[in-house]
């Protein structure tokens, strides 16, 4: 049977999956991370971060995806990462240096589409349905 | 004139620190997972020292859409006064799909509207829990697991923040409730067992909050 669901919005039926490295995000400002994220969620990606988000831009991208949630298409994010590396978190050589990012693997994908996302200490897992 | 304006305003600022410590409510925010008893434990604390409540209690998730606050609620323990504005927010979450009010037997008109509220709501806590508390409560069920991520997350921001937090595992009059679980996964706060709904242990929420926060 021919699938002709095709959404127009998009050539592609899969699923994309992007990987930005922690080199990519550097330069960007806190904005310029989240637009670059929500932008791959709201076409339906799964985004990976190399390198996560320090606290203040997690807070930040969940107030920017409330705003962004509407009824016909948005319904938000799913978001896991791996815990905070407590070693090199408190580091010295760390703190002052004034590093405040520390390696952390995020996966975050729109909420519509992960059916489920579980996490342990070493594994994300996500269970992904078509658009 | 700006030289007039500039004196008035180190003046004020001036007195303004002088008189900190009497005058200026501490702004503690209620913070944690949509169903938590977030407006339980705010509506008990209003009550017990003011005699009137903050908002709706309810089963229904995101009944508290927009935060809630009560001004100047002064908890005196141990010789100790602490006046503190409490603010009951939303539940925090990354998502709502407002599919899910119409499982509580809304119009949809009634859903989309409600569902735009929550999202207004968590993102208005979000904002000010970077800009406007200067301490937090954080309530969870303590019948659920509370490694999640967006506790994991929002516990993260209040540290890097600074700010004080009193963790309260709450709904310990049920039977699943699970403090030990809870004190494990925020190892690095204080954690507080109580019914905000019985109203059990809430002298020793009280002391805390006034060790906390005065
Ligand atoms: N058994 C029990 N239920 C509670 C307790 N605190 C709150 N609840 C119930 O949990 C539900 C959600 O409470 P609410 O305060 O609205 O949660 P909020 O979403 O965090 O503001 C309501 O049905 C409350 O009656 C408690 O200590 N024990
Ligand atoms: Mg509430």
């Amino acid at each position: 049977m021919p699938e002709t669901t095709s959404s127009g919005d998009g050539p592609q039926e899969g699923v994309q999956i992007d990987l930005i490295s922690g080199e990519r995000m550097a330069g960007k400002t806190s904005m310029e991370k989240i637009r670059l994220i929500l932008d791959g969620v709201r076409d339906g990606n799964i985004v990976v971060l190399e390198s996560g988000l320090t606290p203040d831009e997690e807070s930040k991208l969940i107030e920017v995806t409330m705003s962004e949630i509407n009824p016909d298409g948005f319904s938000g994010i799913e978001i896991e990462s791996f815990p905070q590396d407590q070693a090199s978190d408190t580091s010295l050589l760390g703190r002052l240096m004034g590093k405040q990012e520390t390696s952390k693997l995020t996966v975050i994908g729109p909420a519509n589409q992960i059916q489920s996302l579980h996490k342990d200490e070493t594994l994300i897992s996500a269970l992904i349905s078509r658009k | 004139m700006g030289l007039f304006a500039e004196l008035r305003d180190s003046v004020s600022r001036v007195t303004a620190s002088l008189f900190a410590d009497d005058s200026e409510p501490k702004r503690i925010g209620i913070y944690g997972p949509p169903n938590a008893g977030k407006t339980t434990l705010a509506n008990r604390i209003a009550r017990d020292w003011t005699g009137d409540a903050v908002g709706p209690e309810s089963h229904i998730p995101h009944e508290t859409r927009r935060a809630r606050r009560k001004e100047d609620v002064e908890i005196k323990r141990n010789g100790k006064t602490v006046n503190i504005d409490i603010v009951d927010t939303p539940g925090v979450t990354t998502k709502v799909d407002y599919s899910e009010f119409l499982d509580h037997d809304m119009e949809k008109d009634e859903a989309v509207r409600r569902s735009r509220e929550a999202t207004e709501g968590v993102a208005e806590a979000m904002h000010w829990l970077r800009e406007d508390v200067d301490g937090v409560i954080y309530v969870l069920d303590a019948t659920e697991d509370p490694f999640t991520q967006v506790n994991t997350m929002l516990i993260g921001i209040i540290e890097s923040r600074e700010l004080p937090v009193l963790i309260l595992a709450n709904k310990t009059d049920l039977e699943d409730a699970n403090i030990q679980r809870v004190s494990n996964a925020f190892p690095q706060h204080e954690t507080i067992p109580l019914s905000a709904l019985e109203g059990d242990n809430m002298d020793e929420v009280y002391e805390q909050i006034a060790k906390y926060f005065g």
